[in-house]
């Protein structure tokens, strides 16, 4: 594999052939937010929280989806970009209800520590506040649209790695929507393996394990790639 | 079919049309339909039927494609053997027989109007890309052929390889129709020297923007063109597979393609060995089903290949992994309407109009506010002015231009003090609009333009795919701004969140409709500030459009001291 150099905020630093941006940037132990984006599963370029500038790109582009090359030259903090990731961040707390102190996933979500990290403390645009509903009808698991930010974590994991295809998108724009089967109530969904995945990689509490209560729902999206080195490295240890 | 028998029957056409008496062109295209020319077509139908049982009268009534005086139809042309034409405007079924009785007579028809050859309308157009709209009937490859459609495709295979046909194209200078203006020869050689075993090309013809029709007409009235142009272009980039991607909204574009598609394929001048060379080509027909943003290039192949219409994020762009990860041409049907006269004529020719940068010509959908609007075919570096008040003849009801809305939702307004601008590529955008794919709207003094900002902005929302957060929310944030800004219920610092939010929405959207859905907003921001400010600090719409009937929202931490005024007063 063959190596390439790029220039990280200002240092010469090294990457592999075929890496993605992203991975190249956190190799070098560089912090860059993304919440649409799972190691394990394909890329998408849908949050916008990994936005890059690169040296002769009259745009800013996602980290996860450009691939790294060799002579680029790469920001990725500065006063304009941190401000923007903010503002991105607003926008996707005004869109649902994210109303932390009654969440399940309150403390254990990664959007509110996203939140956290990059000082965004309050949202300047109007909160929709729409009226999504619940579907609990499922006997594990349940999903609380109000909280989904539509990184499509779900929808990638049930039809890349289990294979089920069982979530998808209904509507388009702000209308959008995670469904089970054609909208049909999880409940009934004939396809769902009920393996868990979905549940465990979502970033918020917009899906969650029956009966837990405010705070209670911990996740670890880490299994993921534990579950993918088995598959394809046949490495099984933890 | 060879080139000799293509000849062959084209000049076969061209006789059986000379021997005719009279022919008579009635534009039969979607506007000319809604106002009545099936109506029309069936009296004359009626009244030709009576004379021949008497006379024998050589004569036909040609069902074209649009003329482009689309106000004023439905528009019938009549035609003599000694070549001498009259145009008829607002043709009734009533009115029909008069006239033609009056034309078989050669007196002239009396209450009836008609419109003079010499009309501005008419006389400052350039017509390339329509040449053929209005003359011919698209349901007929005869006419077409005596036309002289797929002559260039004949040339192009039998004389040129396929590194010339790109030359040819590049020393043009063709950009690109759709909006984007890349220029067109390049992107044939990139994908032409794109490694790939399998290779596709593709026309957009996803017309979507408020008040275009350009696209929908080229392929209502002249279908074979536009095959003509892609059979071409497959054969540049070493391509045997082609799509054309119609809207949904398009049903009688599809079915016109459909007929095409099957009467090329059935002379042999698409499928398996074109035109008796070693190119194969095969089109096939894909109709969408009513996205905008199914327009944006990544997302109509996403589309194609039968998945979400979504955009995906460019590098790598199609000529490098398209369709199905193979190299694809993807071009505007208008821009593939432009390519076989350029094959035909040389590029020199054709760079020999328009201006510098921006060769060649450019259809328009004239709308609005204007006395003749249609359909209009003009050379690059015309000037707005003459669009609207010579070949449009200016505004109707005495009324004063405010400003034209160039390029849909991603476009913006031109005001009157920039009515001299020429109109190409790059002018339109130092203006802070943009060419777009060709709607043209005239606005006067009645209309408001937060209002029209906030009528574009509730477009591109309702369109946004939802695939990336600042398009998804971003929209709807800047939509509900400006309804407070119309409604009267905005505070200064809405403004301020207003600008910082199109800047936000412009950088960092995923795809086209994204990055230029702020447009309307900041470009009416630039030039009409001022109503902006009436609107907000006076509470006033100077267009006299607006009713500001709510109450400022008062909100932020800022607005404390205001809130307790309020407070006080109560």
């Amino acid at each position: 594999m063959s190596v390439i150099t790029l220039t990280l905020n200002g240092e010469l630093v090294s990457a592999r052939t075929g890496q993605s941006l992203l991975e190249a940037i956190r190799d070098q132990g560089v912090k860059l937010p993304t919440l649409c984006h799972l190691d394990g599963l394909s890329t998408r370029g849908g949050c916008r929280l990994c936005l890059v500038e690169i040296g002769g790109s009259p745009r800013l582009l996602p980290a996860c989806t450009t691939e790294a090359v060799e002579g680029m030259v790469v920001v990725t903090h500065n006063d304009k970009i941190n401000h923007y990731r903010k503002l991105i961040l607003e926008l996707t707390f005004a869109e649902r209800n994210h109303t932390c102190a009654v969440c399940v996933s309150n403390e254990h979500c990664e959007l509110q520590a996203l939140a956290a990290e990059l000082g965004m403390d309050h949202v300047r645009y109007d909160y929709l506040d729409p009226d999504l509903g619940m579907d609990t009808s499922h006997e594990k698991f349940g999903v609380d649209h109000n909280r989904c930010i539509l990184c499509l974590r779900c929808v990638r994991v049930c039809d890349e790695v289990e294979g089920a295809h069982t979530w998808d998108v209904r509507g388009r724009g702000i209308l959008s929507q995670v469904i089970t089967d054609l909208n049909r109530p999880w409940g009934e969904s004939e396809t769902c393996t009920e393996c868990g995945k979905c549940v465990e990689i979502c970033p918020t509490g917009a899906l969650f394990d029956q009966g837990a209560s405010v705070g209670e729902m911990k996740k670890d999206a880490r299994f993921l790639r534990r579950i993918l080195d088995g598959r394809e490295k046949r490495q099984w240890q933890r | 079919m060879n080139p000799t028998e293509l000849h062959e029957r084209a000049e076969q056409e061209r006789r059986r049309q000379r021997n005719l008496r009279l022919r008579l062109f009635l534009c039969y295209s979607t506007p000319c339909l809604s106002a009545g020319a099936d109506r029309v077509k069936a009296v004359l139908d009626e009244e030709i039927a009576a004379c021949n049982t008497d006379a024998q009268i050589d004569l036909e009534v040609v069902e074209t494609g649009c003329m482009g005086l689309c106000s004023r139809g439905p528009l019938l042309r009549i035609v003599q053997a000694d070549g001498s034409e009259k145009i008829f405007e607002n043709v009734t079924p009533e009115s029909a027989p008069s006239i033609l009785d009056a034309c078989l007579s050669n007196t002239e028809p009396t209450k009836v109007a008609q419109l003079s050859p010499d009309l501005a309308f008419f006389t400052q157009q350039t017509r390339i890309a329509l040449e053929n709209n209005g003359w011919i009937d698209p349901e007929k490859i005869e006419h077409s052929l005596a036309r002289g459609a797929y002559g260039a495709l004949a040339q192009a295979l039998h004389d040129m390889t396929p590194e010339e046909v790109c030359n040819e194209i590049t020393r043009s200078g063709l950009r690109g129709r759709g909006g984007g203006g890349y220029p067109t020869g390049v992107k044939w050689e990139l994908v032409r020297k794109a490694p790939g075993e399998r290779k596709f090309v593709v026309a957009n013809g996803d017309e979507g923007d408020p008040g275009a029709y350009m696209d929908r007409s080229l392929m209502e009235s002249d279908p074979h063109r536009v095959l003509e142009g892609m059979a071409i272009a497959g054969y540049a980039v070493g391509a045997e597979q082609g799509y054309i991607y119609v809207r949904g909204e398009y049903p009688l574009v599809a079915a016109r393609l459909a007929k095409a598609i099957k009467a090329a394929e059935k002379s042999g001048l698409l499928g398996s060995r074109v035109l008796d060379s070693g190119f194969n080509f095969r089109i096939d027909l894909r109709v969408g089903g009513g996205a905008f943003v199914c327009g944006e290039e990544t997302a109509l192949m996403t589309s194609i290949m039968g998945r979400r219409g979504q955009p995906v994020p460019r590098p790598p762009y199609p000529a490098q992994s398209g369709l199905w990860g193979c190299p694809t041409l993807i071009n505007n049907v208008e821009t593939f309407a432009n390519i076989a006269p350029i094959v035909k004529n040389g590029a020199a020719w054709y760079a020999g109009f328009g201006t510098e940068k921006s060769k060649g010509t450019k259809v328009f959908a004239l709308c609005g506010e204007v006395v003749n609007s249609g359909l209009i075919e003009v050379e690059m570096g015309i000037s707005l002015r003459r669009i609207v008040f010579d070949i449009g003849g200016g505004l109707p009801d005495g009324g004063r231009f405010k400003a034209a809305q160039t390029g849909g939702p991603s476009g913006g307004c031109i005001p009157a003090e920039h009515l001299d601008t020429p109109v190409d590529y790059e002018s339109l955008k130092d203006l802070g609009s943009m060419m777009g794919s060709g709607g043209l709207i005239v606005m006067n003094e009645t209309s408001c333009m937060p209002d029209v900002a906030k009528f574009f902005m509730e477009f591109c929302m309702d369109e946004s795919c939802g695939k990336c957060v600042p398009c998804r929310a971003g929209t709807v944030e800047m939509h509900r701004l400006l309804t407070r800004i119309t409604d009267g219920s905005a505070v200064p610092e809405d403004l301020q969140t207003l600008e910082e939010l199109c800047r936000l929405v412009q950088e960092t959207s995923l795809c086209g409709l994204g990055m230029t859905a702020p447009n309307p907003v900041l470009n009416t921001l630039l030039y009409f500030r001022n109503e902006y400010l009436a609107h907000v600090d006076e509470r006033n719409c100077p267009a006299g459009n607006c009713t500001l009937d709510r109450i400022p929202l008062y909100k932020l931490p800022e607005h404390v001291d205001r809130l307790a005024i309020l407070k006080e007063r109560s």
